[in-house]
């Protein structure tokens, strides 16, 4: 893998970010004055108990919500125009394929609403499903696949039109351990080759710290950014450079945030 | 509110159906007496006429109170009493088809060869219609003479005379019977075979007998099943009734309204009949309804 | 006597046959799936049959069913008559036009919340209502041939299958419509790639629902008036000659129209939802 150059160009921008949904206990303050700037290659954990917000989050820069105050900017736009322009491709906590659709047919989706040529369409789907190593899986149905395999299914989905930015959402929290460690790996690989910028909410500090370049901590009531740290990580980790000490020092500084952020009232 | 403006809006577009369809009869009348008529008079007309191809509502309501409130409830021309042969003959018909439903429904859950057996059938059933023989029953029973519900003698020494709902009441409950034991049957298999392998091992592990399991888990859990199948059997039990109405004799009950309104172009009193009907079927289950959520709520399977 | 002999002793044979094949090892083979039924039916025939035999019961009450099968076969042609007129003519025309309007209106009023919210419970409520009684009135309107038989089946399979669609419309979660959003999919992109496709097990819910509906309401509103024709004029005509065999010629042809319509509807679901959990099985 090597050297890669990660860029001090900022894609995705929040400045002073409120959000209150209104219920029927009165407000929730679901995010407070959030600040983050995500440069172009990132990787960013959002990491933080239930409640904290980082769902919300995510689905603000997607503009799946509204704030309440603040900006959020993504490739200089805001984020709705950047919906509009399919900045992103957003994966969500369950596969969400549609079962009357093969791999295949649920990977074009996306392309065919973005009025992409036949020949495209092919194209992308070809590349997109070696990329998620799901080469000969495209005429199964999504139900005649495991669940590690729609979720990476649902990844080649996000992956298939030209969007550098990829929003996740607990992707792999359905899953057993040993096949998200798996999915880790492969995720690892497949931005380092696609040189994309990655957003990842997850409630596990290992997956953070195995994953990021950087990690947001959140805590909640209200949901707001407690701490950021930058990983030192190298950018290329095996799967057992979870037993080495830099990991375990940068996961203990995580476990640390969330403590401070009074995480576990 | 919304349910209120789409009602209003229900009864503007009937207002305006009416005069569209009945000026032309207005208009002819008019014409033979060589009147001409306004705008307003046409309109007038259309709302009043006496057999009107469509009926303006307050004409319908004003027929149902005149024939539910102001005649005598024995009257022939009473619809209290043509709702009430009706009814009596869709609740005999309704108890006897949702009892021998709900029997064959628990043998069926507990006899493999008659789930084998019988369940295609009962299911295959319900893309049959069924209605279709409804005269054929009405005129075999009158010809075998099974139609009172006790014959003339025995209601008479028993109660001094023969109450009018009993006369032909027996082929009319047993079209409403026949039409609302199938669904229940299909219903409470569904019910009896809700709870999961979980719920059925469990018992296993008590060493609950098939009687025990079925008391105090089958039977409960068919409980939300159960009434939906009630509901559905009652307004087939009701269509039963009024259907096999057209053929039997003696000519009473809101089917025989209806029929004998289209022989003589009385389109006002098929109005007015069609809505005891549906009143009568909205009130029958909306009670089970009411029944259903004070039971579930008992039992704890609602909020 | 030996009729009822006979009748009691092929019963005896076949509850037998039936309890040991569906107690055997082989009762999930699709062979004795089959033959328990076919069994069954066969049973009944047979003893019924043997009943109207063997207790002489007169033909006017009760024909056997051998002479409703001779009926039958010497009386094709006015069966056929009778089939087109009522089923292809009255109850396909009105299927179509009934479930076809209701689709439309369903997609129409899922636009707006405020109708839904109206439209929804009157709906309900009109499903429920007995609407076979308004066959008098749509016969006065639309004359005794089979236009009228289609407009009362209209209205039958309006409002189930309105209700129906309604549901299957709003049968999407809230995940795969956020999907749509992060793609700027627009109404109509969500609505023939995502919501359509997933209405389809409650639209096909609400067909086979409408089948055995279309095919009562041609029939029954035939009994209000009809031309000399129609599946349920013969009925009120035979019953009225007490010639029962042929009522119960009619009955089986309808019974097999209803299964016939019915069994293509779930062939043509079976195709297009193959991918719903109730049909993967």
């Amino acid at each position: 893998m090597g050297f890669r150059y990660v860029s001090q160009e900022v894609v995705i921008q929040a400045k002073n970010l409120d959000l209150t949904f209104p219920t029927n206990d009165g407000d929730v303050h679901a995010l407070k004055d959030v600040n983050l700037d995500i440069h172009k290659g990132d990787f960013v954990s959002f990491i933080g108990p239930s409640g904290c917000g980082k769902t919300t989050f995510l689905r603000t820069i997607a503009a799946l919500e509204t704030p309440t105050a603040g900006t959020v900017t993504v490739n200089g736009m805001t984020a709705d125009e950047a919906r509009k322009n399919r900045a992103y491709g957003y994966v969500f906590q369950a596969a969400g394929l549609y079962p009357w659709r093969t791999i295949r047919g649920n990977i074009k989706l996306p392309l065919e609403i973005m009025g992409y040529s036949k020949a495209e369409q092919e194209e992308h789907v070809t590349k997109v499903l070696d990329l998620v190593d799901l080469r000969g899986f495209g005429q199964k149905f999504p139900w005649q696949l495991s669940g590690g395999m729609q979720q990476r299914a649902s990844i080649a989905r996000a992956l298939a039109f030209d969007a550098d930015i990829l929003l996740m959402d607990e992707p792999f929290g359905a899953l057993d351990e040993i096949v998200r460690d798996h999915l880790n790996e492969q995720l690892l690989q497949l931005w380092d080759r696609t040189n994309k910028t990655i957003a990842f909410v997850t409630h596990s500090i290992p997956e953070a710290v195995y994953l990021s370049t950087k990690i947001v901590v959140m805590s909640p009531r209200p949901g707001r950014i407690t701490d950021v740290i930058e990983s030192t990580l190298p950018r290329e980790r095996p799967l057992d450079i979870r037993d080495s000490q830099e990991f375990q020092d940068i996961a203990h500084r995580v476990r640390e945030g969330l403590r401070a952020g009074h995480a576990y009232d | 509110m919304p349910i209120l403006t789409v009602v209003a809006a229900i009864m503007v577009i009937w207002y305006a159906s009416s005069v569209g369809m009945n000026k032309k009869w207005t208009y002819d009348q008019a014409g033979r007496a060589g009147v001409e008529v306004s705008f307003t008079e046409m309109v007038a007309d259309t709302w009043a006429q006496e057999r009107p191809v469509l009926p303006a509502p307050h004409q319908v309501v004003a027929e149902l109170y005149h024939s539910v409130f102001e005649k005598k409830i024995s009257s022939k021309r009473s619809l209290v009493f043509h709702g009430w042969i009706t009814l009596s003959a869709t609740m005999l018909g309704f108890v006897f088809g949702t009892g021998l439903g709900i029997l064959l429904a628990v043998g069926i859950v507990h006899n493999r060869a008659m789930d084998m057996g019988v369940m295609p059938w009962a299911i295959a059933s319900q893309t049959v219609p069924i209605l279709a023989i409804a005269p054929m029953i009405v005129v075999v029973m009158s010809t075998i003479g099974a139609t009172d519900f006790l014959g003339k003698e025995t209601a008479t020494a028993m109660f001094g005379y023969q109450p009018a709902f009993m006369k032909g009441i027996l082929p009319k409950a047993v079209i409403a019977a026949y039409l609302s034991f199938f669904p229940v049957v299909v219903g409470m298999v569904k019910g009896l075979r809700s709870p999961d392998q979980m719920q059925l091992d469990l018992l296993k592990t008590y060493n609950a007998g098939k009687q025990r399991t079925f008391w105090s888990l089958r039977l409960p859990s068919s409980t939300p099943y159960l009434f939906t199948s009630l509901k559905v059997g009652m307004a087939a039990a009701l269509v039963g009734a009024i259907v096999s109405e057209l053929s039997a004799v003696p000519l009473r009950g809101l089917g025989a309204r209806m029929l004998t309104g289209s022989y003589y172009g009385q389109t006002i009193q098929i109005w007015s009949a069609l809505f005891a009907a549906a009143t009568l079927a909205a009130t029958l289950v909306a009670s089970i309804s009411w029944i259903e959520r004070r039971s579930l709520k008992k039992m704890g399977m609602s909020s | 006597m030996n009729w009822l002999i006979g009748v009691f002793i092929f019963w005896v044979v076949a509850y037998f046959l039936n309890v040991s094949l569906a107690n055997s090892k082989w009762h999930k083979t699709r062979l004795v799936r089959l033959a328990v039924p076919t069994v069954f039916g066969i049973t009944i025939l047979v003893v019924w049959e043997g009943l109207v035999r063997g207790l002489q019961v007169p033909s006017v009450i009760l024909p056997p069913p051998s002479m409703i099968g001779a009926r039958i076969a010497v009386s094709l042609p006015t069966l056929w008559a009778d089939l087109i007129q009522t089923f292809v003519k009255g109850a396909l025309t009105g299927y179509i036009m009934g479930c076809g309007s209701a689709v439309l209106t369903a997609i129409l009023i899922d636009r707006s919340p405020f109708l839904q919210r109206g439209l929804l419970p009157v709906g309900n409520f009109i499903a429920a209502l007995p609407i076979i009684g308004t066959a008098p009135i749509l016969v006065m309107w639309f004359g005794f041939d089979w236009h009228s038989k289609a407009a009362v089946v209209v209205v039958m399979v309006f409002f189930p299958m309105l209700v129906n669609t309604v549901q299957g419309l709003a049968a999407t979660d809230s995940m795969q419509r956020d999907l749509m959003r992060t793609y700027a999919g627009g109404y109509w992109n969500t609505l023939f790639k995502l919501r359509l496709p997933a209405a389809m097990p409650a639209i096909f819910n609400g067909l086979k629902i409408a089948t055995t509906l279309a095919l009562i309401g041609a029939i029954v509103a035939e009994f209000f008036g009809s031309p000399t024709l129609g599946m349920g004029f013969r009925i009120s005509v035979e019953v009225g000659r007490l010639g029962l065999d042929m009522v119960w010629a009619e009955i089986a042809v309808a019974a097999l129209a209803g299964s016939a319509f019915y069994g293509v509807i779930a062939l043509i679901e079976k195709g297009v939802t193959f991918w719903h959990p109730s049909q993967r099985g």
